[in-house]
């Protein structure tokens, strides 16, 4: 008798065990009548407002159309969001629509079979699309997701401080930004903040000075021949520590994060520094953690290097979009098709939260800092994203890893092209 | 310990030898109330240490099923000539040698304060105990706050003295300031098993010291310091083991940084397995992890803790 309950007791906990591992998010599509429920595993990293409450809105409208379909969001802070989607990748799932960069990253998930090639499902809304928006989404003439933001790196700076270390205009010029981020020292205004913890913000200096310096063809070169040792390269590491050796950057930086409430956006966004080289988002994230600038915050594009064979109007950045993961239902492309509406993807470009992606939809823009940055990214001659997304995880780590390094001042320009190369090649070989 | 085992001893008499056939269904019963802790172990400890073994030589990005690209040791020796891993281990041995000479005896003369007689005794045990119960991660975080180089505390109170410090965001003062967390977070575990290792020794011993006219400082050297042997050498054992793994509070405080001047194999390797998806080499580094760990534990063992574990053998063999 005893025995039998231990025996029952055994295989109820063993139950549990394999039970807990499947964990599937849908229930199987049944043939005919009424569609069966579905659940949606959406995850996405729009943690600031206004696009935290937008998207929230767009998935009650989905979900009021379409009642059969249940959609679960995960929204996570940048880092957190990247070190939990490669974790449950590893382990051989993809939520049913989540928010990828494209590039090397989302290559690396077609590659292991992670990710839906979804070309014949929005084959009658891709025109629709700008190319630049959609190039990261589309690897090999295949699509394998739709952007619902496309924008550009750039300095966003604080018009009164510059005002007060006597700078009239942004400066167009590398020779100049480093006159200006001088003068600003002098009026006692600290230059830049810097998210050094958190590295990618770091390796946006280094990537646009190798932009700017070698060319976009240097960048994609580098991609196929893993060699990052060329002068070039060397030349962009130099002039990040010449700016680094002028100490712009807030005190404490090396320890500060991005979006918490003494990291880099807010830095600027309560007066503390003058500048910032962010994205796009910049101006929502600093409204969700400072102050807020206002009208004083200004934008201005990553000045040329004098000599450099990149032209001011190439562009370094890249957006955000949404895949859909191998076995989803089908209602998660319908999902993505709707979010990308001109419809309601054009409110959230009205908000500011995002830039134009589909074509016609730049009246949208409100916002004359956006307007900018829109205006540049129709006008580039060419396009870069961002290297820790285009190149493979691994040497995009190492490349802001580095650059952190650089900046810190533990390396020097010819070491950092020297541990990006080997460990491109590790990657290659 | 040693005076209890008389007692058990006798005890043991009392139930009769029990028949052959009831001793195989008692075997029965421990087998299974064994069995789905054992699954467990096997399923979520012993396989994936498998795995990791299997992995550390190959060449594997983690994703799509098992890895197929054997490259021998490569992952090790590209280990063993890393800058960062060597780095890790020179880290390793900074916060031992800190722990071992700053944090266990700055428990151990708490521990010997809160043994005393005192008002509010068990108000201050109880508030240096309380840092341990909070998780690592709750410490970070209170931490990253306090330590913040612009608007943190620890710099608000020290500018009053015309003093402040870059703390963590500084490599010159980063693992002086994890090591000041460590210990805030941790001298309150040794001090409780220094203390209850000092209420095990029984008070005959300290009076006879004190008739033999023995000062406070030679009691505490030559009577309770020995005796509390077995209890500090498990404290370093546990301090040792813990080092070698640390991971969540630097995780949290540093991310391992700035530029690596924080960082430990833990961090390293989850950076490799988890941002740049290099699974095979981040498994190379938990193996060597698990070597040390467990070379550590068996040379401890064999020559330092050898006594001790064999008082706790003859004990359990006495009371079972």
């Amino acid at each position: 008798m005893k025995r039998s309950l231990v025996l029952v007791a055994a295989a109820v906990l063993l139950a549990g065990c394999s039970g807990g591992g499947g964990g599937g998010t849908t229930s199987q599509q049944s043939s005919g009548g009424a569609p069966a429920k579905v659940t949606l595993e959406w995850w996405h990293l729009s943690t600031a407002e206004p696009l935290k409450s937008l998207w929230a809105q767009r998935a009650k409208e989905y979900m009021a159309k379409h009642p059969n379909v249940t959609i679960k969001a995960t929204v996570l802070e940048n880092e957190a969001y990247k070190a939990k989607l490669t974790t449950i990748t590893q382990s051989g799932k993809a939520p049913d629509v989540f928010a990828s960069w494209g590039g090397g990253v989302l290559k690396q998930q077609v590659d292991a079979g992670l990710v839906k090639d979804i070309s014949a499902d929005v084959a009658d809304v891709l025109p629709t699309f700008t190319p630049a928006a959609l190039s990261a989404y589309q690897l090999d003439g295949k699509t394998y997701g739709l952007p619902t933001d496309i924008g550009l790196v750039g300095f966003w700076y604080n018009k009164k401080l510059f005002e007060k270390a006597g700078i009239s205009e942004p400066p167009a010029t590398w020779s100049a930004f480093l006159d200006d981020v001088k003068k600003l020292k002098a009026a006692g205004v600290t230059p830049i903040a810097l998210a050094g913890k958190e590295k990618w913000p770091g390796h946006y200096y280094w990537a646009y000075l190798a932009l700017r310096i070698g060319g976009l063809d240097a960048l994609k070169q580098a991609a196929v021949d893993h060699d990052f040792t060329k002068p070039d390269f060397v030349a962009a590491g130099q002039q990040v520590k010449a700016l680094a050796d002028l100490q712009p950057f807030q005190k404490g930086f090396l320890g500060a994060a991005y979006s918490t409430p003494d990291g880099q956006s807010a830095t600027v966004s309560n007066g503390k520094a003058a500048m910032e080289l962010m994205g796009q988002w910049a101006p929502s994230v600093q409204k969700d953690s400072g102050k807020g600038l206002g009208d004083d915050l200004g934008f201005f594009p990553f000045p040329a290097v004098e000599g450099g064979k990149g032209s001011i109007g190439d562009a370094f950045g890249g957006g955000g979009g949404l895949a859909v993961g191998a076995d989803a239902p089908k209602e998660a492309v319908d999902f993505v098709k709707f979010m990308t509406e001109m419809g309601n993807h054009s409110k959230a470009v009205e908000s500011g939260g995002v830039l134009p992606v589909l074509k016609g939809e730049e009246s949208a823009v409100k916002d004359p800092n956006l307007k900018q940055v829109a205006t540049l990214l129709a006008g580039a001659t060419g396009y870069q994203l961002y290297l820790d997304q285009a190149y493979p995880p691994a040497v995009g780590q190492q490349v802001n890893d580095s650059v952190a390094e650089l900046i810190a001042g533990t390396k020097t320009p010819e070491q950092v092209g020297a541990a990006i190369t080997e460990v491109a090649k590790s990657e290659a070989g | 310990m040693t005076t209890l085992t008389k007692g058990p001893e006798a005890l043991r008499r009392l139930p009769a030898p029990s028949p052959a056939v009831r001793h195989r269904g008692r075997g029965v019963t421990i087998a299974l109330f064994l069995l789905p802790a054992l699954v467990l172990f096997l399923m979520l400890v012993v396989a994936p240490m498998l795995v990791a073994v299997y992995a550390s030589v190959f060449r594997w990005n983690g994703f799509g099923g098992l890895p197929t690209n054997f490259i021998g040791l490569d992952n090790f020796t590209r280990l063993f000539s890393s800058e960062i891993f060597a780095q890790d281990l020179w880290h390793l041995l900074v916060l031992v040698l800190l722990s071992l000479l700053v944090q266990l005896p700055l428990s151990l003369a708490i521990a010997m304060l809160l043994n005393q007689r005192m008002r509010g005794r068990a108000v201050y045990r109880v508030l240096f105990f309380a840092p341990y119960v909070l998780s690592e991660v709750i410490t970070g975080v209170l931490f990253s706050l306090i330590l913040s180089p612009g608007s943190g505390m620890a710099n608000q109170v020290l500018r009053v003295f015309g003093w402040e410090s870059e703390w963590l965001a500084d490599p010159a003062t980063v693992m002086p300031s994890l090591f000041l967390v460590m210990t805030w977070k941790y001298f309150g575990f040794h001090m409780m098993i220094y203390l209850a290792g000092r209420q095990n020794i029984p008070n005959e011993l300290i009076e006879a010291a004190q008739i033999d006219g023995a000062t406070g400082w030679r009691t505490f050297r030559h009577v309770t310091l020995p005796l509390l042997g077995p209890t500090i050498r498990i404290s370093i054992f546990l301090s040792v083991i813990y080092t070698i793994q640390l991971f969540d509070l630097v995780w949290i405080l540093t991310g391992g940084g700035p530029s690596h001047s924080s960082e430990t194999m833990a961090v390293t390797m989850m950076d490799w397995g988890f941002k740049r998806s290099q699974v095979g080499y981040a498994s190379a580094i938990s193996v060597v992890m698990f070597a040390l760990s467990l070379v550590f534990a068996l040379v401890y063992q064999r020559f330092v803790m050898r006594r001790d574990l064999e008082g706790a053998m003859t004990s359990q063999g006495g009371r079972s």
